[in-house]
């Protein structure tokens, strides 16, 4: 950068500029400027609230309580006594895998399909996205109004189908393995587009000749698919996947909407577990303490995310 | 056996528009090397991928070694095709490059190492073969693609300007090579390129296209000799022929055979020349004049010489073209016609 000479009055005596109206200053300045609002709301809604999950867990605070005690690692000691935990934890991992592996195979075939021009591909494209663009709670209602125990479509369906007599038909949110099902499937519906649209984004940064050039070659579509596409968009999907495993192993909306965690138990995940432990039963350091264990996850997840962003970046 | 025939192959990318190929009639010979030549838009690529079954026909038919191949797959058609980036898996070393294409014909896998040792050898770059694409220069790329073209033996090799993203000093290196490399393996080759000099000093024809029509089909010599038509006659030539209208007639004159009235013996066409630049470039000197006086007054010429170190701008100079070196084209259809006395004063 050009050094430039102060400036100088007319009879040569440097002239006094304000501190902030220097040029290195004023870029100083601006940069606090931008930068504040981000770090205010990082603070304010994350930061204060996970240092006060934090401090609440060696508490035996309540909702409501006007005092609070240290307790220790009593909560810790107590939540991994408690088999809704145990049984939350796994659901936690069954949820995440099962649905990140369905939208990664789900989202290769739809970017796949949506790749190349067709009539109506704006169309489709649309439709694709739609369960994302659409509020969670309204596409987890409609969900539920689907899967209903008596109004369920499915059902009717099926019914009508003569699989089924009526009122036999499954219970989609009622009977464990089927609404763990049913809280995957529709998590999967959910983050489908997401994921698609990633995948896109990769799938058309690969240079025309390439796959042109393995046609050439001799190579048929599962080839090209398996050898060439797949392998190129590796570091795009391992995004993806991250980004997956964080939306889903911190999400509970769809549990919450569709069974809130039953029935016994069998949908529960931690974020939920939290939620209705510390929320909504008032055990606000219990409830701390079950959202910390999530945190340890997230750092590996965060690391391991973060250095596949940079290898991607130096290859 | 493996030559390539089109039948009024025929492209059309809108309907309603202009194709981009039209009617083209071609036949190569065994194991010739044939050059598409034409400006951006030419339609040369477009011919080349219908041709390796990248692009279908809106028209027309394509047979290779006798067979209409228009219903198959490129993998089906047993040619391979060098694409202008290359087109390498960024992801797999270069051995893998260069086997990718057995692996995916099914051959034995006992004699991939074998085979991709002996492409890579003929293209000299057997130390490379742990390396990934994006550790090589621009012109062991290029080796590699060829390589990778090379190994399962094909019938045709398609090349789409393979060297136009080397550097100027490589891409003669690379030419050369490319010649060689011709000659060894003996496969019929199409290639496409906008460069003249590359397609007069490998091809042994030239096709030359524009706006998706072929203009000449012909050896080096023929299309730079007696050039089929005006667009011919100025596309391959640097600088381009100089050409007059007279009368129903489009004259035409390189600038090599312009020349100092003393090196023009009779029977030659006079032109009195006022001399408005000279470009010194080594080998030779090109001059731009204008025509003074008669018929042509104020037409501006371009003259080549060995030197031009005795011309001065702004003065007058007699030069003379002899008549064999003159091409008639008719001025309607600006096609190539039989020589013809014309007045010239």
């Amino acid at each position: 950068m050009a050094v430039t000479p102060p400036p100088q009055d007319h009879d040569g005596t440097a002239v006094k500029v304000p501190w902030h109206r220097t040029p290195e200053n004023r870029a100083v300045l601006l940069g606090i400027g931008m930068f504040t609002p981000a770090v205010l709301f990082i603070v304010a809604l994350i930061g204060v609230p996970f240092i006060m999950a934090f401090v609440y867990a060696f508490t035996d605070v309540k909702v409501g309580s006007i005092e609070s005690h240290f307790v220790g690692l009593e909560n810790f000691r107590s939540i991994l006594q408690s088999p809704s935990f145990k049984k939350a934890l796994g659901n936690s991992f069954i949820f995440t895998i099962i649905s990140q592996v369905l939208v990664i195979v789900g989202s290769t075939i739809l970017s796949t399909a949506l790749k190349d021009r067709f009539r109506g591909r704006g169309f489709v494209r649309f439709l694709v996205l739609l369960p994302w663009v659409a509020p969670i709670s309204l596409g987890a209602i409609g969900w539920k109004w689907i899967l209903d125990s008596l109004y369920s479509v499915i059902n009717w369906v099926l019914v009508a189908l003569h699989f089924y007599k009526p009122y036999s038909a499954p219970m989609w949110l009622g009977e464990p393995h089927l609404a763990m099902a049913s809280v995957i499937l529709v998590h999967t519906w959910r983050l489908l587009p997401f994921s698609t649209v990633i995948m896109l984004a990769g799938l058309t940064a690969i240079p025309k000749d390439i796959p042109e050039a393995a046609e050439v070659d001799g190579a048929g579509f599962w080839r090209t698919l398996f050898q060439i596409t797949i392998p190129m968009m590796l570091p795009i999907i391992m995004v993806a996947v991250l980004f997956g495993i964080i939306f889903t192993f911190t999400d509970m909306t769809v549990v919450y909407v569709l069974t809130a965690g039953g029935p016994y138990d069998s949908t529960q995940v931690l974020p939920s577990l939290a939620f209705f432990t510390g929320i909504l039963a008032g055990d606000l350091s219990q409830g701390a303490a079950i959202s910390l264990f999530l945190v340890p996850i997230m750092v590996a997840v965060t690391y391991v995310m973060l250095r596949l962003a940079y290898k991607s970046e130096v290859a | 056996m493996a030559v390539v025939e089109t039948r009024k192959l025929t492209k059309v990318f809108k309907e309603g528009e202009l194709g981009a190929v039209n009617d083209v009639n071609l036949e190569t010979r065994e194991g010739e090397f044939l050059v598409f030549l034409g400006p951006s838009g030419s339609g040369k690529t477009t011919l080349l991928r219908m041709i390796a079954g990248l692009e279908v026909p809106t028209a027309g038919e394509i047979r290779i070694g006798g067979k209409v191949v228009n219903h198959l797959t490129p993998r089906e058609r047993g040619i391979a095709m060098v694409f202008q980036s290359y087109a390498l898996y960024p992801h797999l070393s270069v051995y893998n490059n260069i086997a990718f294409p057995l692996k995916a014909q099914k051959v034995p896998k006992q004699t991939h190492r074998q085979k991709v040792e002996w492409a890579a050898g003929l293209l000299g770059i057997g130390h490379l073969l742990n390396r990934k694409p994006r550790e090589l220069s621009g012109g062991e790329r290029q080796r590699v693609a060829l390589a990778r073209a090379i190994v399962r033996e094909p019938s045709v090799f398609l090349l789409d300007e393979p060297l136009s993203n080397l550097d100027a000093k490589l891409r003669a290196s690379a030419r050369e090579e490319l010649e060689s490399f011709h000659k060894r393996v003996g496969t019929t080759t199409v290639y496409v390129t906008h460069d003249q000099i590359e397609a007069m000093a490998m091809g042994d024809r030239v096709m030359v296209l524009h706006k998706g029509y072929v203009r000449q089909l012909g050896t080096p010599r023929e299309v730079y000799d007696t050039p089929a038509d005006t667009f011919v006659a100025t596309f391959l030539g640097s600088p381009p022929m100089n050409l007059m209208e007279n009368g129903d007639y489009v004259v035409g004159f390189r600038p090599e055979h312009l020349l100092p009235i003393e090196l023009a013996p009779n029977p030659a066409i006079k032109f009195r020349l006022k001399v408005k630049n000279t470009e010194y470039l080594g080998a030779e000197w090109i001059l731009y004049g204008t025509v003074v006086g008669g018929k042509f007054e104020g037409k501006e010429v371009i003259s080549r010489l060995g030197s031009a170190a005795s011309f001065e701008a702004d003065q007058m100079y007699d030069f003379g073209v002899r008549e064999p070196d003159l091409h008639f084209f008719e001025r309607q259809s600006e096609k190539r016609t039989q020589p013809k006395v014309l007045a010239w004063q």
